[in-house]
C-alpha cells in the first residue's frame, strides 16, 4: 500500500502527511486499549505474583516482605493439599466423562443422519448458555433431601437404600458437584466435535462399510485419528475451564467447602484465605500456584497427546 | 434386503432412545424449575415431582420485591449493555489495526493480547478489588471527590468486564479481519475515504457476522458473570446471579423455596429468549473455532 502511494503522489510533503495520518490512526486505535488493558489486566496479573511475596494481614494493606515464605507454609498446609487433590479429581473425572459422553453423542448424531438432529444439538447445548450460578442453585435443589427430585425419584422406584444426604455427605459431595459440571459442559464439546466430524469425507466411511468394518471399528480407526487435533485442543481447554468452573460450582453449591473440606478446590481456598481470613498475601500464593500449575498441565497434556497430524 | 432395512430402522430407533434419554436429563430439571416456581409453601413438602395445584404468582412477587430481583435485573441489564459497548469500541479498532497495519509494535501487541487469553478473572479479581478500594480511600481524602464512588460502581465494573474479554474478542476479530481482501481499503482510499471512514463505513459492515458472534458470546459472559460481581459490588448494586445466590442463602433460614425458584426462572428467561433467537449462529460460532470457556 505504501509503495503504491509513493508512486502516485511522489510529492514528499503529501507523503509525510500521509505517514503522519497513518501513525495517528494507529495510535488512536491502540493507545486507549493498551492503557486499559495494562490497568485492568496486566497490572493485576503482575500484582498476583508480587503480592504473593508479602504478608498482608488485613484490608489496611500493611505489607511485610517475606520472600517465598508464603509458599513454604503453603506446601506444608494440609488443607491446601486437600484442595489440590479435589481439584485433580475434578480435572480428571469431569474431563474423562464429558469427553467420552460428548464424543459419543457427536458420533451418534454424525453417523445416523436423523432428521431431528438440529433439535438434539439445540437441547444439549442449552445448559451452556445458562449462568453457572443458576446451574449450581438448580443442582442444590435437585439434591435437596426434602424436596429434591433425586431423592424423590429414588423413593418412587423403591430404591431407598441408595438415598444419601448428597451434598452433605463426605462420600457423595464431590460426585454430585462433578455431575453438575458435566451436565453443563457436554453440549458445548459435542457441538465442537460434531463440527470436526462434519469435516471428515463421507466416502471414507462408505469404503470402510464395504470392507465390512463395523461402526465401532470405524469410530476408532477413522473418526478418532482424524479428529485428534480438535481433541487435543479441547483437552487443554478442559483443564483450564475445569479449574475455573469448579470455583463457581463449589462456591455456590457448598459454600463451606463441603463436609470436612471434601469439595474444597484451589480457587475456593484462595478466595477464602483472602476474604474470610484477610490473608491476601497467602491467597495470592495459592493464585500463583494455580497459574503455574494450569500452565504446566496444559504443556504436559499438549506434549503427551502430540501425534503426527493425519491429513485427508 | 428387507432384513437390512429392518436392521437400519431398529438401529435408528435405538439411537433415538439413547438421545431422548439424554434430552430428558437436560430438559427435566429445567421444566421442573419452571412448574415448581408456582408451588405454594405447603406444596413444596409433598412429592417433589408433583405439579402445583394452581399458578402461585406470589413467588414472583416475593422474588422481585423482597428478594430485590427487579433492581438486580436492571443492574444486570445496565452492566451488560455498557460492557458490550466498551468491548466493541475497544476491540474493533485494535483488532483492525493489529491485523492490517504492520507497525513497529504490532507483533508484540498481538502477543500480549494472546497471552491475556491465559489470565483468568478468578485470580486477578483479588488485586483488582484491593486496588479499587485503595483508590477509593485515596479519593475520599479530598472533599471534591467525597461522593465519587469508584469501588462499588457498575460502570467501572462494566469496563473491567470489557477488558477481561478483550483478548478473546481481539483474537476472534483479528482472524476475521485477516480474511478481508486489501482491495476494499485501496478502493476506499482512492475515493477519498480516510482511515476512520474506511474502518467504520467499509470494514465494520463487512465484519457483521464476526461482530454478531462477538456480541453473542460476550453477552452471555457479561450477563452470567458472578465472581467479579459478588466480590466488587455491594448489596444495592448486585447483579442477577449474585442476587440469586443470595436468595438461596436466605431460603436456608426462611425456607421460602417459592421465591428462590421464581428467581431462578427470572435469571434464565432472558438467556432463553436470546438463545432461541441466535442458537444457530451460536453453535456455528463455536464450530468456526470460537473456543470459549
Amino acid at each position: 500500500m505504501l509503495t503504491a502511494n509513493r508512486a502516485k503522489s511522489g510529492n514528499p510533503r503529501v507523503l509525510r502527511s500521509r505517514k503522519k495520518q497513518r501513525a495517528g490512526f494507529i495510535a488512536a486505535c491502540t493507545v486507549p486499549t493498551v492503557i486499559l488493558f495494562t490497568v485492568f489486566m496486566l497490572y493485576p496479573t503482575v500484582n498476583v505474583f508480587y503480592m504473593s511475596l508479602f504478608r498482608m494481614s488485613s484490608l489496611s494493606l500493611n505489607k511485610e516482605f517475606i520472600g517465598l515464605q508464603n509458599f513454604q507454609i503453603l506446601f506444608r498446609d494440609e488443607k491446601f493439599w486437600q484442595a489440590f487433590r479435589n481439584n485433580l479429581f475434578f480435572i480428571v473425572f469431569v474431563t474423562a466423562v464429558t469427553m467420552t459422553v460428548s464424543l459419543f453423542f457427536a458420533a451418534l448424531l454424525a453417523q445416523t443422519e436423523l432428521i431431528e438432529k438440529p433439535f438434539y444439538r439445540t437441547v444439549f447445548f442449552f445448559p451452556n448458555v445458562l449462568s453457572l450460578v443458576v446451574i449450581g442453585v438448580l443442582f442444590v435443589q435437585i439434591y435437596d433431601p426434602t424436596m429434591g427430585i433425586l431423592t424423590s425419584t429414588l423413593k418412587a422406584v423403591h430404591s431407598e437404600g441408595l438415598i444419601h444426604a448428597w451434598l452433605g455427605e463426605k462420600s457423595t459431595v464431590r460426585w454430585c458437584v462433578a455431575a453438575a459440571m458435566i451436565w453443563q459442559a457436554v453440549g458445548y464439546y459435542m457441538v465442537m466435535y460434531m463440527a470436526g466430524m462434519d469435516g471428515i469425507p463421507k466416502d471414507l466411511y462408505e469404503v470402510a462399510s464395504m470392507e465390512g468394518m463395523g461402526k465401532f471399528r470405524q469410530f476408532f480407526s477413522i473418526t478418532l485419528p482424524l479428529m485428534w487435533e480438535i481433541i487435543r485442543v479441547t483437552i487443554v481447554f478442559f483443564i483450564i475451564s475445569t479449574i475455573n468452573m469448579s470455583f463457581v460450582f463449589v462456591k455456590v453449591m457448598t459454600p463451606t467447602g463441603g463436609p470436612s473440606g471434601q469439595s474444597e478446590v484451589l480457587l475456593t481456598y484462595m478466595y477464602k484465605q483472602a476474604f474470610t481470613n484477610s490473608n491476601f498475601g497467602y491467597a495470592m500464593a495459592v493464585g500463583v500456584f494455580v497459574f503455574i500449575f494450569s500452565f504446566i498441565l496444559a504443556l504436559i497434556s499438549n506434549k503427551l497427546t502430540a501425534k503426527e497430524v493425519i491429513e485427508y | 434386503m428387507k432384513n437390512a432395512k429392518l436392521q437400519k430402522w431398529s438401529g435408528k430407533f435405538l439411537v433415538r432412545v439413547v438421545l431422548l434419554l439424554f434430552t430428558a436429563v437436560v430438559l427435566l430439571p429445567i421444566i421442573w424449575t419452571f412448574y415448581t416456581s408456582f408451588k405454594t409453601s405447603s406444596e413444596f413438602l409433598t412429592n417433589a415431582w408433583a405439579l402445583p395445584a394452581g399458578l402461585h404468582w406470589d413467588n414472583y412477587k416475593n422474588a422481585l420485591e423482597k428478594g430485590n430481583m427487579l433492581a438486580y435485573f436492571w443492574n444486570s441489564a445496565y452492566i451488560t449493555l455498557i460492557a458490550l459497548v466498551f468491548v466493541v469500541l475497544l476491540a474493533v479498532p485494535t483488532a483492525y489495526v493489529t491485523s492490517r497495519f504492520p507497525f513497529k509494535f504490532s507483533k508484540g501487541l498481538s502477543m500480549i493480547f494472546m497471552a491475556g487469553l491465559f489470565v483468568s478473572q478468578n485470580y486477578i479479581v483479588i488485586p483488582i478489588f484491593l486496588s479499587l478500594n485503595k483508590f477509593q480511600n485515596f479519593l475520599n481524602q479530598y472533599v471534591l471527590f467525597q461522593h465519587v464512588e469508584i469501588a462499588n460502581n457498575l460502570t467501572v465494573l462494566a469496563l473491567i468486564y470489557a477488558v477481561c474479554e478483550l483478548p478473546f474478542t481481539i483474537y476472534l476479530l483479528t482472524g476475521f479481519f485477516r480474511t478481508i481482501p486489501h482491495d476494499y481499503e485501496d478502493a476506499a482510499q482512492i475515493d477519498g475515504c480516510g482511515y476512520f471512514g474506511t474502518l467504520f463505513r467499509i470494514i465494520v459492515p463487512m465484519a457483521k457476522p464476526a461482530m454478531i458472534t462477538v456480541i453473542m458470546f460476550n453477552f452471555m459472559s457479561f450477563w452470567n458473570e458472578y465472581i467479579m460481581a459478588t466480590t466488587i459490588l455491594k448489596e444495592q448494586k448486585w447483579t442477577l446471579p449474585v442476587g440469586l445466590e443470595n436468595l438461596m442463602e436466605q431460603q436456608k433460614f426462611a425456607t421460602d423455596w417459592g421465591a428462590m425458584f421464581a428467581g431462578m426462572v427470572l435469571v434464565m428467561i432472558p438467556t432463553m429468549i436470546l438463545y432461541s433467537l441466535v442458537q444457530n449462529k451460536l453453535t456455528e460460532g463455536i464450530s468456526m473455532g470460537g473456543l470459549k470457556g
